[in-house]
């Protein structure tokens, strides 16, 4: 049988599905590299009072009085901002793609070799930003103190009232590990995308990478909220 | 062994089709499993109905024709062609469900036959290089590192027959591209059209109409010539160099 021609138009590297993939790569890094400075910072809170107020308090005063009040943290803000449009705007359009790809669907279909993190990477990639809208609205856009007291004007006072709340740690819990699970494949896959992992070895190095990230972010991230459930932290 | 097969059936490219059931007996476990379809169709000949429409050529796991989703599998339970499968991989009673190669890159023609054209025209964008051919060069004018001629070797054992698109979840085409990729890449002829290269086979690969990958591994899982994921990380590398350069 005679192959049918039928010529893609203009090729340009910038418009394959593998630069959208970059796009998804690139933005996913500079958000891991973002968790784990908020992580850090967040463990903070076990030095008390003090050491938390003065942290959320410099966050703001870095670079003074060469950058504004507050000057870094919004270059940074705006920084992520445009990353999370980007990767929301990359990871649907693939989606799109990959559905329109197979619109007939298997009868049967095994699975073979996919890990359960990477399963979820699209609807706990949803989960994860319904997630993170409710955080910015809890602490930062609006500020919300779920245990019915007077909004304080303290920030660790707003993180000690909250995580008191059984059900508010349990929602971080259940957000946390949906993090661990999109962080685990997302940083093995951003090596991948990007092209650093041409060997046997590199290809192994990364998937373990992934976990290491995701187990210290998602470890870090979670001992303040819960040394507050369990009234280390007072 | 006796075996109840769920096949699909589907008369051309454009009609409906269904899955319909058929029960086959004395299967041997020395079958390959297209011998056991061949049995099949010699038993629906005899009934005066129509056989079932799947390809296969050389029937020895080289050609790439054969392709069957078995039972969910690409080329069923063996890491092998379909043609290669042993029907001792089955158990009597087993019931198996056979489907075609399910993209929409990949047009179903009759049954169990699809159109793999879309493979051939993403080698005709870029999976060559531009030699003169003739009288076979002297071997050691150029010589190539044993490293990666390995490489260059294992990936050209590619024989695309579909399966990493079959098996894939968004239908992408990433192992095979990955494969034709670091074959040529790997060496020293494939270098001065190797940005060019890439950026037509993936633009190609892309309008085909196959998904994106997302680094899952079912493509090598289901690979019968067991070529590996790092083939894409160096498809993904080859497209970062030649975004750097322009492409």
């Amino acid at each position: 049988m005679a192959t049918t021609t039928s010529p893609a138009t203009r090729p340009t590297a910038r418009s394959t599905t593998i630069a959208l993939k970059m796009v998804m790569a690139v933005t996913g890094a500079i958000f891991a590299l973002f968790v784990l400075a908020h992580m850090y910072g967040n463990l903070k809170l076990l030095w008390g009072e003090e050491a938390y107020n003065d942290y959320a308090h410099h966050l703001r005063t870095i670079g003074e009085p060469m950058l504004p009040y507050a000057g870094l943290l919004w270059v940074l803000r705006i920084v992520l901002l445009v990353s999370l449009v980007a990767h929301l705007w990359a990871a649907f359009t693939l989606w799109g793609r990959a559905e329109r790809a197979r619109s007939h669907k298997y009868a049967v279909k095994k699975r073979v070799r996919q890990s359960l993190s990477s399963r979820w990477m699209r609807w706990g990639g949803v989960f994860i930003f319904v997630f993170l809208v409710w955080h910015l609205i809890e602490f930062t856009i609006v500020r919300v103190d779920v245990s019915g007291k007077p909004v304080p004007d303290n920030p660790f006072q707003l993180v000690v009232d909250s995580f008191q709340v059984w059900w508010l740690t349990l929602i971080y819990v259940v957000a946390m590990l949906a993090l661990y699970m999109h962080l685990a494949h997302g940083v093995f896959s951003l090596n991948q995308t990007l092209g650093w992992t041409n060997t046997k070895g590199t290809y192994a190095r990364a998937k373990v990478l992934g976990h290491v990230v995701a187990a210290v972010v998602v470890v870090g991230f979670l001992i303040p909220p819960l040394a507050v459930l369990f009234r280390l932290v007072k | 062994m006796r075996l109840t097969l769920k096949i699909w059936r589907q008369a051309g490219p454009d009609v409906a089709g269904d899955f319909v059931t058929y029960q086959v007996d004395d299967v041997s476990g020395d079958m390959s499993f297209l011998e056991m379809l061949d049995v099949l169709n010699e038993q629906l000949n005899s009934e005066g109905k129509e056989p079932i429409a799947f390809d296969s050529d050389c029937r020895e796991g080289i050609c790439g024709m054969c392709g069957l989703m078995i039972s969910g599998l690409a080329h069923g339970p063996e890491v092998t062609t379909t043609c290669q499968l042993h029907m001792r991989s089955f158990s009597d009673g087993d019931t198996i469900t056979v489907e075609p190669w399910r993209a929409d890159a990949f047009p179903i023609i009759r049954d169990l036959i699809v159109d793999r054209s879309a493979f051939d025209r993403i080698i005709q964008a870029g999976g060559f290089i531009t030699v003169n051919t003739g009288a076979a060069p002297e071997a050691h004018s150029v010589p190539v590192p044993k490293a990666n001629a390995d490489r260059a070797f294992d990936s050209a054992k590619c024989i695309g027959c579909g399966a990493c698109v079959a098996a894939c979840p968004n239908a992408s085409a990433m192992l095979f591209l990955g494969a034709k990729i670091t074959h040529l890449g790997e060496v020293p002829q494939g270098q001065p059209e190797r940005d060019s290269r890439v950026v037509k086979m993936v633009a190609q690969h892309d309008h085909e109409g196959f998904g994106g990958c997302t680094n899952i591994g079912e493509c090598s899982a289901a690979c019968p010539k067991e070529i590996p994921q790092d083939v894409i990380s160096t498809l993904n590398k080859d497209l970062r160099t030649a975004l750097r350069h322009g492409y």
